[in-house]
């Protein structure tokens, strides 16, 4: 996007995971001595810029963010990514890119943030399970890979893959879902300026439990169209296949978007529980399309959302 | 079986009366580490979720005294009275987390109640739960006669298997441990018909 701060680091410039701890060690000792105690979050690395699609609503907490995480694929509990999720390899990660587009391959991590600069988003986050919490991701726009990749005229929607490894991935011994996890965007929907492709948070490289490294957001839907771990993405013109509708489609339809007067079957979606808000936090209305409708609205004139849930 | 009697004598010196206040330690447990961070970021549903766990233990603790008895000789049905008034107690707490700290809103709880099938069902095995726990106490018995009191009990099979399926159906996804919970249910249940096959009888 014209004006951007571009950014002329690449992946591998990033400060490998075990000298980042090791210099956090030696600065909370030293921190621990001058100041009796140091906050993550004040430790900024990815250098992202600021956004003016930012909410100005706080961000929850590092912990909040980083230990009540929905990744089955590391078990259903939502502590259980936090604990489990370690094992996943993210060095040497490479994203499939196929469909119709210019030019397919085999991208790496480097490739896909060749050119791309990296903004901060703070976006509301709201789960299909009525609860939310506001995140500082850290990403880019998926139209500016989509544009890099050449998308073909005929194609009208956007698959996305998240990685199978049962070797690294204790929940997928669980037929709890149709592995791997599979989800989709209408074209339109994949090309608004809100969808990033994140690949942190809270200005860090995304925890394995939030979907390292890279990952979808699509803060107007439901958390779990913002799919993890992405190793494919397919440009085609037939609408793909998404793992929550597979498994129940009266309950999960393909858009997915937050929507306070289409109950799920199971329960009503007009409040949240706001998450890290202790054992009294109020219950908060749930705002249409996640507060993001002068965003996004006009996607989805003269379609009938309690149809097209 | 050959233990049997060692501990059935055993546990004639055994009352009954602490397993009350046992059994009611862990409600305070979870509240703690609820309060102090213990159950994650989320205290509320974590406290809601482990009240139901409980109280869904205490309940399938109930329905394993009789086999028990009837497998190895072990007789605990005097702690049975203490295990289903404690099931009780769970899941009231349990509905009262629910209703205070977690829907919050009145008219939604209604709305709940009627219109979720699973708490719909969960909302029934309660019900079911009231006449039992005002019942258990050595003047109900005799008021209503064995025979009454007996058959009024038997309204134990169906509120636990209700809050078995509430368990089931309220997760996404056909999740493992609450279709385990449903299966050891329906197990026990099942058994309690076969009793009167010759080869099941206590040998």
């Amino acid at each position: 996007m014209a004006g951007r701060w571009k950014n002329d680091l690449n992946w591998s410039d990033v400060t490998p995971k075990a000298a980042w701890l090791n210099r956090r060690q030696l600065m909370a000792g030293a921190g621990a001595l001058a100041l009796g105690g140091i906050a993550g979050p004040a430790l900024a690395k990815l250098n992202a810029a600021p956004s003016q699609y930012s909410t100005a609503e706080k961000p929850d907490s590092w912990e909040v963010v980083t230990t009540y995480n929905n990744y089955y694929e590391f078990g259903t509990g939502k502590e259980d990514p936090a604990r489990n999720a370690h094992t996943l390899t993210t060095e040497g990660w490479q994203v499939e890119i196929d469909g119709l587009v210019d030019k397919p391959g085999t991208y790496t991590m480097d490739d896909i943030l060749k050119g791309t600069s990296l903004e901060e988003r703070i976006y509301r986050f709201r789960c299909v399970e009525a609860w939310s919490m506001v995140v500082p991701w850290v990403g880019f726009e998926l139209s500016d890979l989509l544009n890099r990749v050449g998308v073909q005229s005929g194609a009208k929607y956007v698959a996305f893959e998240t990685a199978l490894r049962p070797d690294e991935m204790p929940g997928v011994n669980s037929r709890v879902l149709d592995w791997p996890y599979v989800e989709g965007l209408r074209l339109d929907e994949a090309m608004n300026p809100l969808t990033i492709l994140a690949t942190g948070v809270y200005d860090e490289p995304m925890p394995n439990q939030n979907g390292a490294p890279i990952r979808l957001i699509v803060p107007w839907k439901y958390g779990f169209k913002s799919i993890k771990s992405i190793v494919r993405i397919t440009l085609t013109d037939t609408q793909p296949a998404t793992s929550w509708n597979k498994a129940n489609a009266s309950e999960y339809g393909f858009y997915s978007n937050v929507n306070p007067e289409v109950s799920h079957p199971r329960w009503s979606q007009a409040s949240e529980r706001v998450i890290g808000g202790g054992l009294f936090a109020k219950r908060k209305p749930t705002l249409m399309l996640n507060g993001y409708g002068p965003q996004v609205a006009d996607l989805y004139s003269g379609m009938d959302l309690k149809k097209n849930f | 079986m050959i233990f049997a009697r060692p501990v059935n004598d055993f546990l004639r010196h055994v009352p009954a009366w602490p397993l009350y206040i046992l059994g009611a330690l862990p409600v305070i447990w979870v509240f703690w580490q609820g309060v102090t961070g213990g159950l994650g970021v989320d205290p509320v549903k974590g406290i809601e979720h482990r009240l139901g766990l409980w109280g869904l233990w205490w309940l399938i603790a109930g329905l394993c005294v009789t086999p028990l008895a009837r497998v190895t000789g072990v007789r605990l049905i005097r702690y049975r009275r203490a295990i289903g008034l404690l099931a009780f107690f769970y899941i009231l707490v349990h509905l009262l987390v629910w209703l205070v700290l977690d829907v919050q809103i009145p008219s939604q709880i209604w709305a709940d109640i009627l219109k979720r099938p699973y708490i719909t069902i969960g909302m029934a095995g309660f019900l079911l739960m009231v006449p039992l726990a005002v019942t258990s106490n050595n003047w109900s018995v005799r008021k209503l006669g064995p025979v009454r009191w007996r058959s009024l009990h038997r309204l134990t099979y169906v509120a636990v298997t209700l809050g078995a399926i509430h368990f089931v159906m309220l997760v996404k996804g056909w999740q493992t441990e609450p279709v385990v919970y449903l299966l050891v249910v329906v197990m026990l249940l099942v058994f309690r018909q076969v009793r009167s096959l010759p080869g099941l009888r206590r040998a």
